[in-house]
């Protein structure tokens, strides 16, 4: 691959997917684009970017597009953001709802489904706390294949076993063969639908809790601010956002603040800042819940 | 330094294990089948064990239901690493007091995963 190849492959990606891709990730590309490579016939790296050149192979586009954008991801990845789920976001707004009993929760970069998937767990887990209440998941991706292993819910031995305690493995999935899939209940729980972050997603609806965990270190500033902004749309000012550990919206947005002590958990600003003020009337309950989340 | 008892009858799945856990700070102890294992228990009661199921002389099973039985053998954590890997082994084992459950191949991460999983590491 020559610097003009790799200067090519870098504008295409950034225009089709916002991925930055910085000169360090040859080895990347390498590793996720040659199998690609090969499976069309191209042979070598160079014949694929001259490939993309001439344009026209959508479905080649697509391929590339996705196989530079897929994470790896685990069952409860980094638990922290699972147990502000049910420790502070959940009881929130089980306070915040209670009158209309429902909950929206939107999975940004659900990639396999291993995010939502775990979040219905918790659910499942606090049946008790949550009978009656309506809570729809929404899983989205940019990618279409990883979308359609999210839905068969079907996962390898390998997979199951990072991350998922064996006592939850035996509750929620059934053995397929090698293969090991989580149960229809779990499943019937959560709507999947491809969406390119960088596309505008008002047509999604408003949201309570958003995950939108590390996807955003992929993309450059402006996009960075110009998504979260987006995200702030889709919330209610008491309305949760759960980034990636290594990620903040500090220097990015003021729509957003951190919830303090709670690593990783943000709140839209206007929210936090009425919290700490004392209640208005008429929105006792409400700000109340706020008050004892950011303490 | 923790210490962790590997149990397998294959010195090759020994030495890997070994290998992963010593990385992770762990001080090893092998024994070949369940007997020899509760033999180094009644020695000095590890505070992880790492078992296999199936082994000549005294079988994984059969020695976790021993140590749950002995003085202070409810203490060890103890985590099955084993290619019996349907649902009726798993919930056999659990029933047994096993606290969490590896089916095999595995490879350091699952180790890492599970181990942490169980408040190890």
């Amino acid at each position: 691959m020559t610097p003009m190849e790799f200067d090519f492959l870098k504008t295409f990606l950034k225009t089709r997917s916002g991925l930055v891709l910085s000169n360090d990730k040859q080895y990347l590309v390498e590793s996720r684009l040659l199998p690609i490579a090969r499976s069309s016939k191209l042979e070598t790296l160079s014949a694929l970017i001259q490939s993309l050149q001439k344009g026209g192979n959508r479905a080649l586009e697509t391929e590339v597009v996705e196989a530079m954008t897929t994470n790896e991801s685990f069952f409860f990845r980094d638990k922290t953001p699972f147990e502000h789920f049910k420790e502070t976001m959940l009881p929130a707004m089980l306070q915040n709802r209670a009158t209309r009993k429902q909950i929206k929760i939107w999975c940004a970069a659900a990639s396999t489904g291993q995010e939502p998937y775990s979040l219905a767990i918790c659910l499942k887990e606090a049946a008790a706390k949550v009978g009656g209440w309506r809570i729809r998941i929404l899983g989205t991706d940019l990618s279409q294949e990883v979308l359609e292993k999210a839905k068969t819910g079907l996962y390898s031995q390998f997979e199951v076993q990072r991350g998922l305690p064996i006592q939850l493995l035996l509750k929620y999935f059934d053995q397929k063969g090698d293969m090991w899939q989580i149960n229809a209940g779990l499943r019937a729980m959560i709507e999947w639908k491809k969406l390119n972050l960088l596309e505008q997603f008002s047509h999604i609806g408003e949201f309570d809790i958003v995950f939108c965990r590390n996807v955003l270190i992929y993309f450059d500033q402006p996009t960075k601010t110009e998504i979260l902004e987006r995200i702030a749309k889709a919330l209610p000012d008491d309305g949760f956002l759960v980034l990636g550990a290594a990620e903040t919206v500090v220097g990015l947005t003021d729509a957003f603040k951190p919830v303090p002590g709670k690593r990783g958990l943000f709140q839209k600003k206007q929210a936090a800042q009425t919290a700490t003020r004392p209640a208005l009337a008429g929105a006792t309950s409400r700000l109340a819940v706020g008050a004892t989340t950011l303490r | 330094m923790k210490q962790c008892l590997v149990v397998d009858d294959s010195s090759v799945i020994r030495k890997v294990a070994r290998r992963i856990l010593e990385d992770m700070n762990f001080e090893i102890v092998e024994a070949e089948d369940g007997q020899k294992a509760l033999e180094e228990c009644r020695k000095t009661m590890p505070d992880a064990i790492l078992l296999d199921w199936n082994m000549p002389v005294m079988d994984g099973l059969e020695f976790l239901t021993s140590l749950r039985a002995e003085e202070g053998g409810e203490s060890p954590v103890v985590v099955f690493c084993t290619t019996e890997n349907d649902v009726a082994h798993i919930a056999r084992a659990i029933r047994a007091g096993a606290n969490e459950y590896i089916m095999k191949p595995f490879d350091r991460e699952i180790v890492e995963a599970k181990f942490q999983e169980v408040g190890l590491i």
